[in-house]
């Protein structure tokens, strides 16, 4: 990433606790993302991973500790405005796609845009766009029931990118697919990134995705990793 | 020197003669193909002529002698400078990796520091590894750094679950 943006944090979550049931996923886990960087989240099984990016990405709401976007604290925000910065600001993957299966691959491109009252011409041009960035305008007429994972994949991967989001969050985007196909999808999410300058954060228990992020944040039992001896 | 190290790291803890150096480490190292005494011997004479270990006593009860060793400071110092080094991430670097974190373990040191710091030697030679293969555009090359990625994820997981494994000792025997 530009060394000039590492200073500027767009994204920040500090001590986050989130409980489900009697389970609590997150006990003070923190992540910060600067503008344009790519953080890897890692971490063991249940280690709270997919629940903090969650909670980053407004989707849940933590019992305590305290989430900004843009010096925006998530907690001050309505449903409604929580909801439209996920759709504007924000690009989710998620690691089987989670497509709407009556809809064919184009209409669920197109659809975050629908859903912010874009005229349906301004959507589906920009949706068609998004498809032949990915290699999947052949696909454009296809339900997600006919295509195979890695199309899946693609697929929802143009759905979070044609907001032009500030920041992607992918939470085990390649954990479904094969080597070669998982290759692609990271190079789609990185050169994206790199392109539009959005930060990415990637949920991966896969080395190889860990591999290409600027830096790394570890998670175990739903805290942060003490450095030790470092 | 990794034999030698591990005559170390099992001297550390007390003075032993041969016999009880080479059972201590087919115990500690099941898997590692058992020691014979003519390495070991040949071990000692070479950390002794370095000042690393030293003769503590000698018997002879009957039977043939006996000689003790003690490990030297200089001795600990090696053993101190062998298990602060990072292994190389490649390109057969497993022995040795199990070799250095159980001796640490058993030595009571930190291991789980040790274990972080290997990670991040790992993963950033993984990282330069994923890099060259976005660069590639030939199966062969590919299919060559394959391996490597593959061998290093490996070891990387390995890795994680041996900090893993840490991690629930020390919560067991807090």
């Amino acid at each position: 990433m530009n060394e000039d943006r590492m200073d500027e944090v767009l994204l920040d979550s500090q001590s986050v606790h989130k409980s489900f049931g009697r389970t609590e996923a997150l006990r003070g886990a923190s992540l910060s993302v600067a503008a344009g960087e790519v953080v890897a989240v890692t971490g063991p099984s249940g280690s709270g991973k997919s629940t903090l990016l969650l909670c980053a990405a407004g989707v849940l709401r933590p019992e305590s500790g305290r989430v900004t976007y843009a010096g925006q604290d998530l907690d001050e925000l309505g449903e409604a405005e929580r909801s439209r910065l996920r759709r504007r600001d924000f690009g989710l993957v998620l690691q089987f796609g989670q497509l709407v299966p009556e809809m064919s691959a184009v209409q669920n491109v197109a659809l975050p845009l629908l859903l912010d009252r874009h005229d349906k011409a301004s959507s589906f041009t920009a949706a068609r766009g998004w498809l032949e960035r990915l290699d999947a305008l052949d696909l454009a007429d296809a339900r997600p029931g006919e295509m195979s994972g890695g199309e899946s994949q693609r697929i929802a991967i143009a759905r979070a990118l044609v907001s032009g989001p500030r920041v992607i969050f992918a939470d085990e985007p390649t954990g479904a697919l094969d080597t070669v196909n998982s290759e692609r999808v990271l190079q789609v999410l990185l050169e994206v990134s790199r392109e539009t300058s959005a930060s990415l954060v990637l949920v991966t228990h896969d080395n190889r995705v860990a591999a290409v992020a600027d830096r790394e944040v570890i998670l175990r039992d739903g805290s942060n990793e003490l450095r030790v001896g470092a | 020197m990794a034999i030698g190290h591990v005559l170390l790291g099992i001297l550390e803890r007390g003075p032993a003669h041969g016999y009880d150096l080479k059972r201590t480490h087919d115990e500690r190292f099941p898997s590692a193909k058992p020691l014979a005494f003519g390495q070991v011997y040949a071990g000692l004479a070479k950390l002794a002529s370095d000042g690393l270990v030293e003769v503590a006593e000698t018997q002879q009860e009957g039977g043939p002698e006996r000689t003790t060793y003690a490990i030297t400071p200089a001795g600990v110092e090696t053993l101190e400078s062998w298990l602060a080094a990072m292994e190389s991430a490649g390109p057969y670097p497993a022995d040795e990796l199990v070799r250095k974190t159980i001796t640490s373990l058993l030595r009571g040191a930190d291991t789980t520091a040790f274990l972080q710091r290997q990670r991040a030697t790992h993963l950033a030679v993984m990282r330069e590894l994923v890099a060259s293969q976005a660069d590639v555009t030939n199966a062969a090359a590919s299919i060559a750094i394959d391996h490597s990625i593959s061998h290093l994820d490996a070891d990387l997981r390995w890795l994680e679950t041996a900090a893993e494994r840490v991690a629930a000792d020390r919560t067991r025997t807090a």
